[in-house]
This record gives structure tokens, sequence and C-alpha cells, in this order.
């Protein structure tokens, strides 16, 4: 095998193991429990509806922007495990503004927009500060921040709802002209895929371009692949700490949009929540990668969907797919350590059979 | 290294009894003078302190968790989940077999999820923190798929909750219970608290409640008195060293996540069996996350970690009962350290800091002044914005073991 | 072999027959034989990468031969964990300390030995009674961290005869000691040899050698060349056997000094973060056009924080630093590096290099503002790849190919790209902080040939460097750094170790320039 192809097989052949091993996993735990694992995978693994496939690509959509959002940080080796409380903070301000519609028709969408992203690095930038100014690690206070989010909103929100004669507090509707409108996929089914599915293609693009195209993204990924390195070359580490931060955070702010303006209209207590957890797993399955991210994202899309029907039709939880994407998580990274150390080993054999000298032994160790 | 030595910033504070006592004295004095300033009776009664009791039990015992695992090299982020294993492993054994084996159990699923936790990191080398949020996704979808499994169609269960469950033994001394009672009644500035402080522990206490007491106290002297706890901290300061010197690093790491998981269950363990006598989907609550806040306000001892858990339970309970206006009380006491640490940091030369410090120490003396009680769904913040500001305040001043968060691989001595 | 040493103490404790190691792409050992006796110094020598330590990590079990034998005490072991070595009664100082700083000596000493006397006061009375019969003094109950250099090292020898160690392994014990240190050192080897212990001393020093050993080993290339009794070789000698040919030397060329100033650094100051203790105290510095400046001193009296406060990354320095008339004060290091400063670090996989990415993408780290490595907001990567492609000819990194990774390379040539990179973009003040540190002789030469060359065009340099040879051997002038103060100026032409040596304990205080 070339270098090349051994890297691709590599490559491809990690997450494919580990997705493997976590259904081997997941299996052995439906057997511990007595439930019926072929039917179950037979369930799980079934063509899906064309409702389905629509249900999917949406969910796909929003779990694409959270794992961009946590990406961004990993790139930094920062971790922005708050995801979900700016996510969320943001989208209510999101549809506050839009609610209120200021501006006539999509100028409306635009300006909330731009207060979610505002909103959402606003809340990472309180992370990031607090670690460039006093030392605190982001992990911490990402948690911190996401249960204040949720006080927060829930005060904030019981301020501002509007009464829609229902159970559900939530904020003023938002005016017809404001809602992105959807794309018929099928003629045969009712629902329609986001048209914020664009706007996350286009978050993927310019996250791609940005990293490794240009001399910001250098800073960025040399940050993260050595904070020592990067001071000694001349980056200003903290406040690539808060820039990335503020670009996360932004980025976050956008995770709830293609709700907002594609189903929900409004930002109310059932508001979908959660989603930033699920972009952690994402984005360490896509190893940061924008179509890695992709693939991830529609496999966790589909797991969720098809498991929907799972307790009708077998009669087993569908919680049972939330331990395979969690396994899923742990399996990948063991698999893409294993692969990195291989592809280490590999590569100083290469050095040494190219150069037939051997390397000093400081070299052999690492 | 350095041949020109720096004089100890701090010198080496020893926890004694007198030490102890004191601590607990000016507490009730600072809590008997802000009831008494502010007019919030309840900051100080003896039901809020017990039910401080209940809440900070299980904070302390995942900040415990996270001790004896971060003291070995190994940041312990899946606390969380352990803890939702062990509400779980409680709920489980607990209403088939009885309380104590709910303990058993609960300590039994959280191990688990050391395990794998341990597995993953000491074994294979995964980053810490991306294993522990693994760790709480699995335990949380786990857990939810085995409640259905268990407790659905079980006579006063349901999908995501255990019928009750019967209660662990508690201890009452009513021969000082009483009287205690009656002091406390008459609001005498001190007497009456420090009557409240008491009873608070001889009212009801919960044999979980003292067996948790007595694992900090196991802790501290199997951490800091046995070769064993010798060797278990050295490899979270210096790998390398311990495996050069003969220590089985692996070993010691494995078995440090092995009890913190076990412990962390424990804490989940005592939420389902003292805290509501029931399992239920989403008892943890975060705690989890709090306990290891609680480890590093505590700078990584059990006495510090005690303190943190105490601090974070007691803001936890104002809130819960119905504590708008206890938590507005707690304003005032915020507002003065600010102002007092401002002061501090002037006389450091640390300009910057002092005036924000300053600043906003006003700012929540203004709000203390101009308004009667927290919003009821801002109370809900509390420990959370707690650990913040104590975190921003205090963070430089720690001492986190060296090699925590690192992955080691044997051989790598030398 | 061996057998023909004659000298009087003891049978043979150490016997090593055929040791051979292979790790993936590079033989660290093959056929390795040595006899240690009792009761003597015995040295290893050979050059960085020759494959001494690696030789001691498998007497020591830390790493397990492939192939050979071990005897010790004339039984043969199979050592496959420090605990194992320990058990046959082996010891070992390694070169980078191996001790917990936030544990006190106490409790660095009797950590994996708790069972000989528990962790209290009967082992606290046990380390005083080592510490006392062998000299090494001590106070048990203080942090490690708050140590210096020698007491860490004596730290490390009580570990060893704690666990009552009958061969005593040390790794280049004398690399981070100042010359009168190490004259207390060898003072303490001699004690333990007249105990009847055997010392296995690992150096590349060889007029240190000559004095303390009685035996010398040779190994080149990962095997014993051959054992010498020290009476009866040179240090000339030894010295060839080492490296199988004549040894390149740092040999000063005629002066290139000018008088045009490059690097003006005047009260440069830094204070310990919320502290009053100084790292530097009011530095004053200049080098001209084609100077190199050397900077000799104990590790750990400012040499890094020097370096780090000129390149403008230690933000609480105070001071002025001027390059070339333009004024630096105040300026990020990225403004610096533009203004013309390349930078050697002294921790190349730290602050040099990002290991995990391409010899490449290393190309533009430190560059990221300056062609050909970028274009405006982009990188330009075929820029970069061609001047990537330029360096690794010029400065003969030895890879196969742009898109390795820098981890995979050799020390030498991890540093050679390095010097090549920072040697770019036309700078004109030159920083090399330990830049021949764990390289190959080859890469070692090659190294200095560059600096020298730099020094040939006109640039200046600033170089740091604990080995005096190489200090003396390049510098035109050389200051001492003690205790974040220059306390005093030599000419190299008229200097001895020895001098250099006193300058930097302070041995020689009251003549401050």
């Amino acid at each position: 095998m070339s270098p090349r192809t051994t890297r691709v097989v590599l490559a491809v052949g990690a997450p494919v193991l580990a997705l493997l091993m976590a259904f081997v996993i997941t299996s052995l735990v439906l057997l511990a429990a007595g439930d019926s694992v072929a039917d179950v995978w037979a369930q799980i693994l079934s063509v899906p509806s064309h409702r389905a496939i629509v249900n999917i690509i949406n969910a796909a959509t929003v779990y694409y922007l959270s794992a961009i959002a946590v990406a961004i940080g990993f790139r930094m080796n920062l971790f922005n495990i708050g995801v979900d409380g700016q996510y969320r903070v943001a989208s209510f301000a999101a549809a506050v503004v839009a609610g209120e519609g200021w501006l006539p028709g999509y100028l409306n969408t635009l300006l909330a927009v731009v207060a979610a992203v505002l909103v959402g690095a606003m809340w990472a930038g309180i992370a990031g500060l607090l670690r460039v100014t006093r030392g605190v690690s982001e992990v911490i206070s990402t948690i911190m921040l996401n249960a204040i989010a949720t006080a927060l909103v829930a005060y904030l929100l019981r301020k501002v709802a509007v009464d829609d004669g229902g159970n559900n507090t939530a904020t003023k509707v938002v005016p017809e002209e404001s809602r992105v409108p959807g794309i018929q996929l099928f003629g045969d089914v009712t629902v329609k895929v986001y048209g914020f599915v664009f706007l996350a293609a286009l978050v993927g693009f310019v996250y791609w371009f940005v990293l490794s195209k240009t001399r910001f993204g250098f800073d960025l990924r040399a940050t993260g692949r050595s904070e020592t390195a990067a001071v000694a070359s001349g980056i200003s580490v903290k406040k690539m700490i808060v820039v990335s931060m503020l670009l996360s955070g932004g980025a976050a702010g956008l995770v709830g949009l293609p709700l907002l303006f594609g189903n929900d209209y409004s930002y109310g207590s059932t508001f979908q929540s959660g989603l930033g957890f699920a972009g952690i797993a994402i984005a360490l399955l896509g190893r940061n990668h924008p179509i890695g991210i992709a693939l991830g994202a529609l496999l966790f899309a589909f797991l969720d969907e098809q498991s929907n029907s799972l307790q009708i039709v077998v009669g087993v939880s569908p919680d049972i797919v939330k331990i395979t994407q969690g396994v899923i998580v742990l399996t990948v990274v063991i698999a893409y350590e294993v692969v990195r150390r291989y592809r280490v080993r590999l590569e100083q054999r290469q050095v040494a059979a190219a150069l037939d000298e051997p390397a000093t032994i400081e070299e052999a160790k690492a | 290294m350095s041949l020109v030595t720096a004089p100890r910033l701090a010198g080496k504070r020893r926890v004694t009894p007198g030490r102890v006592l004191l601590v607990v004295v000016a507490l009730t004095v600072l809590l008997s003078l802000l009831r008494v300033l502010t007019g919030a009776d309840d900051l100080a009664s003896s039901g809020t302190l017990r039910a401080t009791l209940v809440a900070a039990v299980p904070i302390g015992l995942a900040g415990l968790a996270g001790l004896w695992s971060e003291r070995a090299g190994i940041v312990n982020i899946g606390l969380e989940g352990m803890m939702i294993l062990g509400t779980f492993g409680a709920g489980y054994f607990g209403y088939f077999y009885g309380p104590w084996q709910g303990v058993l159990g609960a300590i039994l699923f959280g191990a688990l999820g050391g395990l794998i936790h341990a597995v993953a990191t000491v074994t294979f080398g995964v980053d810490h923190i991306v294993s522990g949020v693994a760790i709480n996704i699995i335990a949380a979808g786990a857990v939810q798929y085995l409640a259905a499994l268990t407790f659905t169609g079980v006579r006063g269960g349901g999908q995501t909750q255990s019928p009750p469950i019967d209660a662990l033994p508690a201890i009452s001394i009513d021969a000082l219970s009483d009287p205690l009672g009656e002091l406390e009644a008459k609001n005498w500035f001190f007497v009456s608290d420090g009557a409240a402080v008491l009873r608070a522990l001889v009212t009801n206490l919960s044999v979980l409640t003292l067996i948790a007491i007595l694992l900090f106290v196991l802790t501290w002297f199997v951490l800091w008195r046995t070769s064993f706890g010798l060797r278990l901290r050295s490899v979270g300061e210096s790998p390398a060293s311990s495996e050069s010197l003969g220590v089985n690093v692996i070993r010691y790491k494995f078995v440090a996540v092995l009890i913190s998981g076990g412990i962390a269950g424990l804490a989940g363990g005592f939420l389902a069996l003292v805290a509501s006598s029931t399992f239920r989907e989403g008892q943890t609550g975060g705690r989890g996350y709090i306990g290891l806040a609680a480890m590093i306000f505590g700078n990584w001892r059990p006495g510090g970690l005690l303190a943190g858990a105490g601090l974070f339970g007691y803001t936890d309970t104002l809130r819960l009962r119905g504590g708008g206006e206890s938590i507005h009380g707690l304003l005032l006491l915020v507002a003065v350290l600010l102002v007092g640490l401002a002061v501090w940091q002037w006389r450091k030369a640390a300009r910057t800091a002092a005036i924000v410090s300053g600043v906003m120490g006003v700012l929540v003396a203004l709000w203390f002044l101009l308004s009667d009680s927290i919003p009821e769904d801002l109370t809900g913040m509390t420990p959370y914005v707690t650990t913040l500001l104590v975190l921003a305040l205090a963070s430089q001043r720690l001492r986190p073991p060296a090699a925590a968060g690192q992955t080691y691989r044997k051989g790598s001595a030398g | 072999m061996s057998d023909s040493v004659t000298a009087p103490p003891g049978e043979v404790v150490v016997r090593l027959r055929d040791i051979g190691k292979t790790f993936p792409g590079v033989v660290a050992n093959h056929d390795v034989n040595i006899d240690v006796r009792r009761g003597t110094v015995h040295a290893v020598v050979g050059e960085n990468g020759a494959g001494k330590s690696t030789l001691m990590k498998i007497l020591y079990g830390v790493q397990k031969p492939d192939s050979g034998t071990i005897e010790i005490g004339g039984e043969q072991v199979s050592l496959s964990s420090p605990a194992d070595a320990i058990a046959a009664g082996v010891g070992m100082v390694f070169q980078h300390f191996m001790l917990a700083d936030n544990f006190t000596v106490l409790e660095n000493v009797v950590l994996g030995a708790e069972k000989l006397h528990g962790i209290g006061d009967e082992a606290r009375r046990r380390v005083l009674e080592l510490a006392t019969t062998y000299g090494l003094e001590v106070d048990p109950d203080v942090l490690v961290e708050d140590l210096g250099v020698g007491a860490r090292q004596r730290v490390e020898i009580l570990k060893v005869l704690y666990r009552g160690a009958k061969v005593i392994i040390l790794d280049e014990p004398t690399a981070v000691l100042v010359p009168q240190e190490v004259d207390e050192l060898f003072d303490n080897l001699r004690e333990l040899k007249a105990e009847g212990l055997a010392v296995l001393f690992i150096s590349h020093k060889l007029d240190e050698v000559l004095s303390v050993a009685d035996d010398v080993t040779v190994v080149r290339r990962g095997t014993t060349v051959d054992t010498v009794p020290a009476g009866s070789v040179t240090s000339r000698q030894l010295a060839e056997m080492m490296v199988g040919s004549e040894l390149p030397s740092p040999a000063t060329e005629t002066s290139t000094v000018t008088d045009e100033v490059v690097l003006d650094v005047q009260d440069l100051t830094l204070t310990v973060l919320g502290g009053e203790r100084k790292l530097l105290d009011g530095i004053d510095l200049t080098i001209h056009r084609g100077e190199i400046l050397g900077i000799a001193g104990v590790e750990g009296n400012g040499q890094a924080e020097l370096v780090e406060a000129i390149m403008g990354m230690r933000s609480t320095a105070t001071g002025r630093v001027t390059l070339a008339g333009a004024d630096l004060t105040g300026r990020s290091t990225r403004e610096r590096r533009e203004a013309g400063i390349g930078y050697v670090p002294e921790d190349r996989h730290r602050h040099g290099l990002l290991l995990d990415a391409p010899l490449w993408e290393n190309r533009v780290l430190g560059h990221q503002t300056r062609r050909p490595v970028v274009k405006g907001p982009l990188v330009d990567r075929a820029g970069a790849r061609a001047d990537t492609q330029r360096i690794v000819e010029e400065y003969d990194v030895r890879t196969p190919g742009i898109d390795t990774l820098a981890r995979a390379l050799s020390g030498g040539n991890q540093q050679k790209l390095i010097v090549g990179r920072e040697m770019s973009g036309d700078p004109v003040l030159l920083i090399a902080a330990h830049p021949t540190r764990g390289v190959d002789v080859g890469a070692q030469a090659a190294i200095w040939g560059h600096i020298k060359r730099a020094r040939r065009d006109g640039l200046a340099v600033l170089l740091i460097s604990a080995d005096l040879d190489e200090l003396i051997g390049l510098s035109d002038t050389i200051s001492v750094l003690l205790r974040g103060r220059l306390v005093r100026s030599f000419d190299p032409e008229h200097v001895t170790p020895e001098d250099l040596g006193s300058a930097m304990t302070g041995a020689a205080e009251g003549d401050v320039r």
C-alpha cells in the first residue's frame, strides 16, 4: 500500500470499526436486558420513509450547526460544553427580536439572526474572558453558564411571555413574512426541509475555508496544537481564546434558528434542549472536519428518527439509541487514538527507512 | 528549577479540632449577624440547616469522588453520569431488595461508570473530558432505557420513576433536640443560631449522612496517612517518578477511578434513598458538576471540599425553601465580601482587579437595597453563580494535582 | 573486554551480555557487553543518541531488552519493571529528575519503598541517618519545589540509597551542575564507592569522566566499542573512540564585530507575578552587527526569562528594548519577530514546533504575517511548501518529504529545520537558546556552522548555553547571569570553564562589572 492509501484506509477504517463496536455493545445491552436484538436492528436499519428522511435532514441540520460550534472550540483545544446554554439564550433573544417584528419581512429575520449570533457569542465570551483574565477552566465555567442560562431564560420568558391560550409559555409568534420557507422534498408528505439547511451548509463552508485556508485559521489551529509554540511564534493566545470562544458561541447562536423559523415560530418552554451535548458527540465523531461532521450529524439524526417507533413496533424503549450514541463517542475516540499512535509509528519507520539512518533515541519514544 | 528559592507564599495550615471549632463559631456569628441585619429569619433556622445537610451530602460525595480520581491525575467530568447510574442502582436494588441493598447497588452502578472511564482514559488514553462527556450521555440514556424496562407497569412506579423505597434508619436524640428547639425559637443573637446548628445535627440524621461524613475522614486518612494514599497521590503529581520507583501507575489510576465511580454512585444513591426515597429520572440535576466545582473550591483537599459542599448545599437549600427573601439576604453578604476583597486587592496593588471587585460589590449592594426579594426563577442559579464567582476570584490560588488531565503511558519514566 | 582490568576491588556485580533493543525503525542497542565491578565508578561514554540512556533504562527495567542477558550479583535476572530492578539492588538517578514537586523530600524518598520503614517518623530518622552518613544534606520536610538543582540531585541519590541499592546508575548527572557542584557530587560518589557500591556514571564530558571513573566503556551507534581503565587513556583518545573519527569543535574564527549596535537592552526587569522577587534585575546589554554574545549561568538564574522578555513573551517586563534603532518596548512578540528577530527556542518540542503538523506547516509558524508563506490574509500553501523544500536542502534536513510530521524527525533534524526557518526572512538578530542540546554530533557541527555563518553575514547573535565549551568556542563576549543579574563579562579567549563556574555560582562575587 502506498502511504497515501494507507492514510485513507486508516481514516475511513477507524470510524467504521468504531461504529461496529458500538453496535455490538448495544446488542449486548439488549441481550442482557432480554430485548430482541434482531427486531431492534431490523427496525432501526429499515429504509426510512419519505417523512422520516425529511425529519432526518432537519434534525441533522440542527445537529450540524451545534457540532460546528463545538468543533471551532476543539480546533483551539477549548472545550465548549456550553453550546447548550449558548443556543438557548440566543434562540430566546432571536425569538423576542423576530416576534417584535421591528423590521419588515426578511430584514426582520436577518436582524434576529444577528441578534442570535451576538447573544450566543456574548454568552460564550463570558467563559472566554474568565479563562484569560482569571484562569477559570472553560469546561467548568461553560457548565455553570448552561445552568445559569436555564434559569435566566425561564425568568425572562415569564416576563415577556404571551398568552397563547395553551399551557405553553412562549414568546410572540414570528410574523408570517419573516419565516423561512421550507423545501418540499417529496410530493407525498407535508413535512418540508428547513430553508435554513443552506445556512448550515454555508456555515460549514466558512468553517472549512477560514480554518484551513486563512492566516487566522492557521493561528487558531497552531494554538490548539501547542499553546507554547503559538506564543513563541507571536500569536496572542489570550486574544485567540476570546476570539474563538466568541466564534464558537456565535455559531452556537445559530443552532436554534432552523427550529425557530422553520418549525416552532416562537421560543417556548418546549423548545428543544440538549442539542449542545449532541454537538459535542458529533464533532468528535466527525473529527472536526466539515464533511465528517455532516456524516455524523446525519447518523445521529438517523438513529433518533428510526428509533422513534421502537416502542410501538417492538416494545423497546427508544432510549436504547442514546446508549449507542454515547458508546459511539467513546469507541470513535479510542479508534482515532489507536490509529494516531499507529500512524506516528508508521511515519517514524518510514523516516528511518527512507534515510537508512537511526533516529535518535528520544524520538523513538515519542 | 531554581537555585534562588522563593519564600513559601503560604505556610502550611494544619486542620486541628480547635481551628474547625473556630471556623464553625465564626460562621455561626456571621449567619446570625446576617439574619438580624436582614430580617430573613430562615437564613439560620434548624430546618434550613438540616436541609442544607441533606443537600450538601450528595454534592460533597460527588466532590469526594472527584477528589479520588483527580488526585490520581484523572479528571472526572463523568461524575454526573456515574451519579445518574447510582440513582438507578439505588432505585432498582432499593425497591426490589431493600434500602441497604440499594446503597450497595448505587455504589456498584457508579463503579461501573468508573470502570468505563478508567478503561477509556487509563487503558486507551482517551482525553479525560471527552470520556467524561461520553459517560454522561451513555449513563443518561442507559438509565432511561433501564428505568422504562424495569419500572413500567410496576405498582406505584412508571417509565421514569420507581415506586417508593423503604427508608434507611435515621438517628434522633430527642433529649437534645427538643430543648435546643426551644432555645432556637427565642431568636437570641448567636445563642439561638448556635442551637439551630446543633439541633440540625441531632435530629433525624440519616445513617447514610453519617456514613458520608465518615467517608470524608476515611478519605483524608487513606490518602494522606497511608502508603497506598501516598502512591495514589504520586501518580497524580508525577507519574513518571512513581513508575521509576516501581509503583504500578496504571493500576493505581485504575483503582482510583473505580473508587471515584463508587462514591459518585453513592452520591446518586443518597439522592434516591435519603433525599427523596424514590428513584426519579433527572434526579441528579447537575449535582455532579457542582460537586466537581466544590472540589475545585476546596483546592483538591477534603476539608476545603467539605466547606464548598456546605456552601453550595446551603445556597441550594435557601432556593428550595422558597428562599427569594433568604437569598436576597445573602446579597448583603456578597456585597460586603466583594468590597472587602476590593480593599485587599487595592492594597496588593492589583488596581484593575480591585476596581472590578469594588464596582461589582457596589452593584450587588444597590441590588440589595433597591429590592425586597429575588425572583423565584433566578434563585435557581444561585449555586452556579456562586461557583463562578468563587472560581473567578480564587482560581489563581488553587493547586490542582500536577499531572491531572494528562494521559500517561507505561514506559514514560526517564 | 574488562578481563584485562587488574585494579584491586571486587567481583563483577553487573554483567550485560549481547543486549539488543529495537524501536520502530530504530536500532537503539545491539551487542552490548559491559562488566561493572563492586566498589568502582564505571563510566559509560558516548555521544548524544549513541544509546547510553536506553541501555541504562534497560538495566533499570524501564525498557525490556529484545535480546541478551543481564546478570546482577552473579544471578541472571529478568527486569520488566523498575520494581524488579530495585528488588535486584539497582537504583537510578535520571537525567531529568524524577521528583514530585508538590511532595516533601521525605514523601519523594519513601514513595514505593514504604514497606521498609513506613512513611512516618521512622522513615524520617532513616533518611536523616543516610544523609549524615553520605554527606547528602537535605531537610526531609521541605517541598521539593523549593529546592535548587544540587539539592534535588541529593534527594535523588537518597532515594536510591534508601532502597539499599548496590548498583547506582547516574544518567548525565553533571549536565545541570556548575563545576563546583560537580566536585561535590564526585566527592559523594567516592564515598559511595568506598562503601562498596558500584556506580554507573553516564556522561559525554570526558574530562569529568577521567577524573572520577575507574573504568570507562565507550558506546557508539548503539553498541559497546571497548572498555578501558580510566588511567590508560586520554580524553582525546576517548573522544575518537566515541565518534569513530576526529571531533568537531566550536573554534572561533576571526572577529567580525562591528560598532553598529543591533540589539540594545536597558534596565530590563521582570518581577514574579504578584511578588517582590526579581527574575531579571536591571539587565543592560548591547549586541553589535557580527557579534555573538554568550550568556552563561546555572539553569534557573533568568536565562529563559531573559530570552522571553526580549521576545516580548513576558508582558510584565519593564525596561527598553531597541532593535537596529527601532524601539520595541511594549511591542508584541509578532511585531518583534517582524522587526527581524529569529528565535531558536530552548525547548524545541514545546516552543519551536507543531509536532503533529507536517514540516511545511511548521515553516509557517512564526512567519504568519510574512511572505513567502502567506499572501494577504491567506496561507500561501505553494509558497510555504517551496520555501520548506529550500530549507530542507540548504540546511540538510534529513526527511523523506515536507509532508512528514515534525514528530517523526530526529532531534537534530528538527533543530536544523528550526534554525533554517529562523534564518529565513532576513533577520538582524538571532536568539539561540541551547541550540545544540540533545542533538547528535553531526547536527551539532552543522548548527555551529550556521551560527558562525550568521555572524559572518552580519547578524547579531544572543547565545544561551549550558555547554561552557560551546560558549567559549562561539562567543565574542560572554556575560554571566546570576540571580537575574548580569554580574560579569569575560573575553572568551582568556577564560577557563572554572572561571566561568565561579562567576556562575557567585563564588567570585564582589567584582561586578
